[in-house]
């Protein structure tokens, strides 16, 4: 099924940092040259693959390449992290979505869960290099899901979060951020990760009055706002998370509707996964 | 028409010939094209019909002007390399447009013939001259190039022709696709059965060979801004297409199963969604599928779901058949189909199953009242009419608006109150050198339309390129490059440098439905709090190449490019 000639974007390392995690460098100099926080790109890695959006979790500009983290949660995500080096991604459009909102003042503290981590980081970056104090509160279920404490230890205060409690503390990382804020600490958060796991965030700080932004990830297609497939409703308004997005104001993110519009295709997800491996991929 | 061998009598007693489509039982089951054009025999019968008239109206009906006496002669002559000779001159894509152009409203509507009987099928022998010339026509020649550099930002229709025309007059073009396949529209909208996709292959391929070049993946707005490909081209040709769905603006369009015209047709189109799970992205079925609109957008959607299995496909539109702006002959085609036409009615409300999954969607009948600014009677709410149309899937083919994506990233690009870009008679924007047409300068409008806009704007650029090189450098593009144009590397040095002196590619606030009027000129760019360097470790933005010129650091398009002619 694959093309003769190698067409695209040229996977430079696939590093594993957890189960079924992986960091891809990949070959992408114009997005390199311009890409900025919060910004994302869509991927499909050859005929007949998925459009995916992923986050530019880092970028190269010098060298011409983007870092791309990814969690095998799906046939088209588990293809991507089997690349090896030297082979090609058919297609990487971006960058997409609107940069990250630098709210000036104050210091902030940076949430990510699982695979949010990836968001979170170029956001950190963004915020250190513009002066402002950053504390990052990273959470997985166990130790082996902990991924980029180091490179987030680069930019601030790291607090590790484990669900069983095998690496830093205990617990969920809105335990964690409760004491960063009762610490008083931060004038904004920024939350990635589960949507339980934003909502919850969300929930804590509303009270506190305290600005969060939350990146949100729903299904989408096209990635310029053409299909409306990733529409949420933000404040009882109707916004795409490809241009309008993907960082919202968390307090007005309706995350029950986010939440089941993400299980629109689990049927169909179980079907390709199941498919996967059977030899004619 | 000398030596006419044919009378004019004799040429009225000739029936219209019937384009032969597939059966209709077949044809719902897949996605293979409906109409099977006209067999040369049939194309040659239906060509003498023609009154060869001399005042053409049906060419004052095309929005292109072909010269449409003359192919037709020459098809009646039988010379069909004469005939496609004269359809390309006027026309890049005539196999597209006889098979999508709404001809009763344009070409066939002011055809003589139609005044009496049926008028000429235009259309289908365009199509017929199109396809025939394709596995035929000669490569076409390279023209020298003029050493002028035009950018054409979208690849659908408009962009395409514009492309054409502008290298059969020897510039060096790039087109800036988003997607990951050219053809706009042509690709993601309009479905395999009403035009395979191999025709809009061809035709990009035919470009391409006249030195074209495509690039995919690019998303102008993002990837580069509208100032940085003024600062590597001559001249640039927006043709964006219209953008941003509209949905019903009903209580529960956050169920499950509520699509966009725009995602349900490129989940089919662009992404073979049909072929689910050989190809990979899914598209929810439906026993029963109801598509709200009553457009060529909603007939391919509401034909699309017939094909992908429903049971029941519904087409819900609030106004009477008479009214729909779909072709005649698709609306014809959706019929035989066995698409069930709820006419008359609105909806009300997408209703929901406790796990958020569409069920139906609640309607009220409507009846037509006075005539509205668009001149069809307006429809008007009849209280007290509800029902439920159940359903698993409902698709909104109500239309679109505005995308901001580009036209954010340029603030001094002067747009109308609807957040188009705004031309004046020449198809240029405020901005000199910048060009603009199809859905983005007109709203939802039509492939035709499009390309007409294209071939203008190819023509204005010429001309004004070719002024701007009389009067000197001035107007011209300031870097130097090979015949071959920009290379990708030229402007990632461009960018790269542009964004390091102003690292924000500020937005301004996406145009917001409904909100007030827009006024981009006087809209100042919004100053953003930016990292002072790049967020990334140890790593300085890329220099430009030390034979460019040094970036701009402009808050907004470049005000000295817009030198007066």
């Amino acid at each position: 099924m694959e093309t003769q000639t190698p067409v695209g974007h040229e996977v430079l390392g696939n590093v594993v940092l957890a189960p079924a995690v992986h960091r891809l460098e990949v070959r992408a100099p114009r997005i390199a040259a311009v890409r900025r926080a919060a910004q994302f790109v869509i991927v499909r890695r050859g005929p007949g693959a998925e459009r995916i959006p992923l986050t530019v979790a880092a970028a190269d500009a010098a060298g011409g390449t983007i870092t791309l983290i990814v969690q095998a949660v799906g046939k088209s995500t588990a293809e991507l992290t089997a690349l090896a080096p030297g082979q090609m991604i058919h297609d990487v459009a971006g960058p997409l979505g609107r940069p990250t909102e630098l709210v000036p003042g104050g210091d902030a503290v940076v949430v990510g869960g699982g695979i949010g981590a990836a968001v979170v980081l170029p956001i950190a970056a963004a915020l250190h290099a513009g002066g402002t104090a950053v504390t990052s509160i990273v959470g997985a279920r166990s130790q082996p899901w902990v991924i980029l404490e180091e490179e987030l230890a680069a930019f601030g205060r790291v607090v590790v979060c484990t669900d069983d409690g095998t690496r830093g503390r205990p617990g969920l990382v809105t335990a964690a951020l409760a004491d960063e804020l009762a610490a008083g600490a931060a004038a904004t958060v920024y939350a990635v990760g589960p949507v339980p796991m934003m909502r919850a965030v969300a929930e804590l700080t509303r009270p506190l009055g305290v600005r969060t932004i939350v990146s949100l990830n729903p299904i989408m297609v096209d990635g310029t706002g053409m299909c409306g497939g990733c529409r949420v409703t933000v404040g009882g308004e109707m916004r795409f998370a490809c241009v309008d997005g993907p960082e919202f104001d968390g307090h007005a993110v309706d995350f029950d509707e986010l939440a089941d519009r993400l299980t629109a295709y689990r049927a169909d997800e179980a079907l390709a996964r199941s498919r996967l491996g059977g030899g004619d991929s | 028409m000398n030596g006419d061998p044919l009378s004019k009598r004799q040429r009225l007693a000739i029936g219209r010939q019937p384009m032969p489509v597939r059966d209709p039982a077949l044809r719902a089951g897949d996605f293979g094209e409906v109409a099977l054009g006209l067999p040369e025999h049939l194309a040659l019968l239906e060509a003498r019909r023609c009154l060869a008239c001399k005042v053409a109206t049906c060419v004052a009906g095309c929005p292109v002007a072909v010269d449409i006496p003359r192919f037709v002669g020459l098809v009646e002559a039988g010379d069909i390399a004469g005939a496609a000779r004269v359809l390309l001159a006027d026309n890049a894509l005539p196999g597209i447009t006889g098979r999508v152009c709404p001809q009763e409203h344009q070409c066939e509507a002011a055809c003589v013939l139609g005044r009496k009987g049926a008028p000429l099928a235009i259309g289908h022998l365009e199509r017929f001259v199109a396809d025939w010339a394709a596995g035929r026509a000669d490569a076409p020649p390279v023209p020298p190039p003029t050493g002028g550099t035009v950018a054409v930002v979208g690849s659908g229709p408009g962009g395409l022709t514009a492309a054409g025309e502008l290298a059969s007059r020897g510039y060096a073009v790039t087109v800036y696709e988003a997607l990951h396949t050219p053809g706009g529209v042509l690709i993601y909208g309009i479905p395999e059965f009403r035009l395979p996709k191999e025709i809009v292959a061809r035709e990009v391929a035919r470009l391409t060979g006249l030195g074209v070049r495509i690039e995919c993946n690019v998303v102008v707005g993002r990837t580069y801004s509208l100032d940085e490909l003024r600062a590597v081209f001559d001249a640039v040709f927006v043709s964006v297409g219209a953008g941003l769905p509209l949905f019903l603006g009903v209580p529960g369009e956050g169920y499950k199963g509520v699509y966009s015209a725009n995602e349900y047709l490129t989940r089919v189109n662009l992404m073979q969604a049909y072929d689910f799970p050989d190809a990979d992205t899914p598209v929810l079925r439906g026993g029963r599928v109801v598509v709200v609109g009553g457009g060529n957008v909603a007939l391919d959607a509401v034909r699309t779901a017939r094909r992908l299995g429903a049971d029941e496909a519904i087409l819900a539109y609030r106004r009477s058949r008479a009214e729909m702006p779909a072709r005649v002959e698709e609306i014809g085609h959706a019929d035989e189909e066995g698409i069930r036409f709820e006419m008359l009615v609105s909806p009300v409300a997408v209703e929901g199953d406790a796990d958020r999954w569409v069920r139906g969607l609640r309607c009220i009948r409507m009846e037509l009242g006075e005539p509205d600014a668009s001149g069809r009677r307006r429809p008007v709410p009849i209280a007290g009419s509800e029902f439920v149309i159940p359903c698993d899937v409902v698709v909104a083919a109500i239309g679109t608006r505005a995308n901001p994506l580009l036209t954010s990233s340029c603030p001094d690009l002067a747009l109308t109150p609807e957040g188009s870009i705004a031309v004046d008679g020449r198809g240029m924007t405020n901005l000199a050198g910048v060009f603009a047409g199809g859905d983005i300068v007109r709203g939802s409008a039509t492939v035709i339309l499009a390309m007409g806009d294209g071939k203008r704007a190819a023509a204005e650029i010429d001309a004004y390129l070719s002024g701007a090189a009389a009067q000197g450098p001035a107007g011209t593009g300031s870097l130097q490059f090979t015949v071959n144009g920009p290379q990708p590397d030229d402007l990632i040095a461009v960018v790269a440098g542009n964004r390091a002196a102003t690292p924000a590619l500020t937005d301004r606030p996406a145009v917001a439905p409904g909100s007030a009027a827009q006024d981009a000129a006087s809209r100042p760019r919004t100053p953003a709090a930016v990292p002072s360097r790049p967020p990334t470790q140890g790593h300085a933005g890329r220099r430009p190449e030390p034979s460019l010129p040094a970036p701009q650091p402009s808050t907004g398009c470049r005000p000295d490019r817009d030198v007066p002619l």
